[in-house]
């Protein structure tokens, strides 16, 4: 089983939601976050006092699959999330130890 | 029946009083009849009065909360309340009486201490006070609506001191201030016996009263003061600025009865007032706009509501005297001079002006008062002096309220902070004003 997490635009977030459905992830947890990466921050001036924006607005997703679908989300979400300008993000994959469901006690594929 | 002869008496002062005027005007709030008052004037000031206290609260409010950070939304916020009830006390208290009685060329007198003699009398007397500076409406509204500017002025120096200044010396700052700055200025420019009024300086609704008065105090307040912690280094920006706009909006449809209302009537000048403050404002917010999209690269939405305020101001004191092509230029120089002020010339000097108060109110109410002296009409002002002798009287008047308002606002401001102490901790300051000294947040 692997942990794919994935840094991605904000307003990309329902169409890669749409695309790893479409290949079979029935879970994914979504978090707003910040960072910077090769796209730089952003300036913004109020009354000629200067700030530069650092940390860019993004979304992290992460994303339980069993090995055989990984490289399939992988797929997807590149399809989906990309721009082709700088800033589209990045992809993390990790190995995962154990999965459970609260609820039943089912534990690893059966709980994904 | 046994009240007729007392209603006959009545009756006869009631009609010998208007009659006393003669070819000299009343120089002292006096007593006449209820039928002598003007519905319609009346109904107008009653409207002006509302509409500026609308511009404290929450025109200002907003105008200034939205700009300040997260922490400190509520203190901002507070601050222009508890002013705006700490100076209505006091302008019961002796304010009015000392800005608007005759007295001596710097002060009125006491006749109207917790206002009295400020009277309605119903029938069979029907009786009432006016003002001498507003004889066709109640001075009961007279008082009101002049209250309302009162408030404010110290109101507008808040934005200086945004962040930093305890809440306890703030209170004390703004009664002493009320008192010892705004009402001594009101009466030397506004009532007959002042001596600026005398000498003939012009400021229809509060140029230098208002504007150069609450600017030289905010830049008094944020010298004394000092800057923000980590001013020029930590990101500093607005936090909201549509609460900025909103209140900016508030400011702009409020300031008609500012200027309008300073007319003490409903009628051709207060038309032109506000005619004219219409043009002044959509002029100096573009050129504020444009003068930022072309030296910074972006028009933006705080910059156009800036240069909007700076219009209101700069045509604060000519409203009642210019027409709306001068109008257009004191908008247009307005703008762009605020803008450098609040941009640049704050930057070079290096206080930390941090709402600009003085860059925008200060400058914008020198711009304007002095202009009104290049650019007053003949027709609709009534006033007859050359350009150049109009321009030194202004000059007179702005150089004695840059004088008197910086030099007694920097002494209380000093006296506080030797004694009870001007400014937050550290810790309190890092923290944000809101839950050290209110105990209360936005999330």
């Amino acid at each position: 089983m692997k942990l794919i997490t994935a840094i991605i635009k904000p307003f990309k977030l329902d169409e890669v939601r749409g695309a790893v459905s479409d290949v079979g992830v029935r879970g994914l947890t979504v978090t707003e976050v910040r960072g910077f990466g090769r796209q730089r921050g952003h300036t913004e001036i109020y009354r000629g006092a200067e700030y530069v924006v650092e940390f860019v607005p993004k979304t992290k997703i992460e994303i339980a699959v069993d090995d055989g679908l990984v490289d399939l989300v992988i797929e997807a979400i590149m399809r989906s999330a990309k721009t082709g300008k700088v800033g589209d993000g990045k992809i993390f994959v990790f190995d995962l130890e154990q999965v459970v469901r609260i609820r039943t006690g089912e534990r690893d594929s059966s709980a994904i | 029946m046994k009240k007729l002869p007392m209603l006959a008496f009545l009756t006869v002062l009631t009609l010998s009083v208007p009659a006393a005027w003669g070819d000299s005007a009343p120089t002292a709030p006096i007593l006449i009849g209820a039928d002598k008052i003007s519905a319609g004037d009346t109904a107008w000031m009653l409207t002006s009065t509302a509409l500026v206290l609308m511009m404290s609260i929450p025109g200002l409010a907003l105008f200034y909360g939205g700009m300040v950070r997260k922490k400190n939304v509520l203190a901002t916020l507070m601050q222009t309340f508890a002013i705006v009830c700490v100076v209505t006390i006091l302008w019961w208290l002796i304010g009015y009486s000392w800005a608007f009685t005759p007295g001596s060329k710097f002060l009125g007198g006491f006749s109207r201490a917790l206002f009295g003699g400020m009277t309605f009398m119903h029938d069979p007397v029907n009786q009432l006070s006016v003002s001498h500076l507003a004889l066709t409406i109640p001075e009961t509204v007279y008082a009101m609506f002049q209250l309302t500017f009162a408030v404010i002025t110290p109101a507008l120096i808040a934005g200086a001191f945004a962040d930093r200044m305890k809440f306890s010396a703030m209170l004390v700052f703004m009664a002493a201030w009320s008192l010892l700055v705004y009402v001594p200025i009101a009466h030397m420019v506004w009532e007959p016996s002042g001596w600026l009024s005398r000498a003939g300086v012009l400021d229809y609704a509060g140029g230098t009263v208002v504007h150069i008065n609450a600017g030289m105090a905010g830049l008094a307040s944020c010298i004394v003061l000092g800057k923000r912690l980590g001013y020029g280094r930590e990101r500093m920006p607005p936090h909201n600025l549509t609460l900025t706009l909103i209140g900016a909006s508030l400011l702009w449809v409020g300031w008609f009865g500012f200027n309008a209302g300073s007319a003490g009537a409903a009628d051709g000048r207060a038309g032109m007032a506000m005619l004219v403050t219409q043009m002044a404002t959509a002029a100096a917010a573009l050129s504020w706009m444009f003068a930022e999209w072309f030296a910074k690269g972006k028009p933006s939405v705080l910059g156009i509501a800036s240069g909007a305020v700076a219009g209101l101001v700069a045509i604060t004191p000519a409203s009642g005297y210019v027409g709306p092509t001068p109008a257009v230029a004191i908008g247009l120089a307005a703008g762009v001079i605020c803008f450098f002020a609040a941009t640049s010339l704050k930057h070079v000097l290096g206080y930390d002006d941090s709402l600009d108060a003085f860059g925008v109110h200060g400058i914008g109410g020198m711009v304007g008062a002095l202009l009104t002296g290049v650019f007053f009409s003949k027709e609709i002002s009534g006033v007859d002096n050359s350009i150049m002798t109009q321009f030194l009287i202004q000059l007179q008047g702005v150089a004695v309220t840059v004088i008197y308002g910086f030099a007694v606002s920097y002494l209380i401001l000093k006296i506080i902070d030797m004694t009870i102490g001007l400014r937050v901790t550290e810790e309190q300051e890092r923290e944000g004003l809101d839950i050290t000294l209110h105990g209360e947040s936005i999330e």
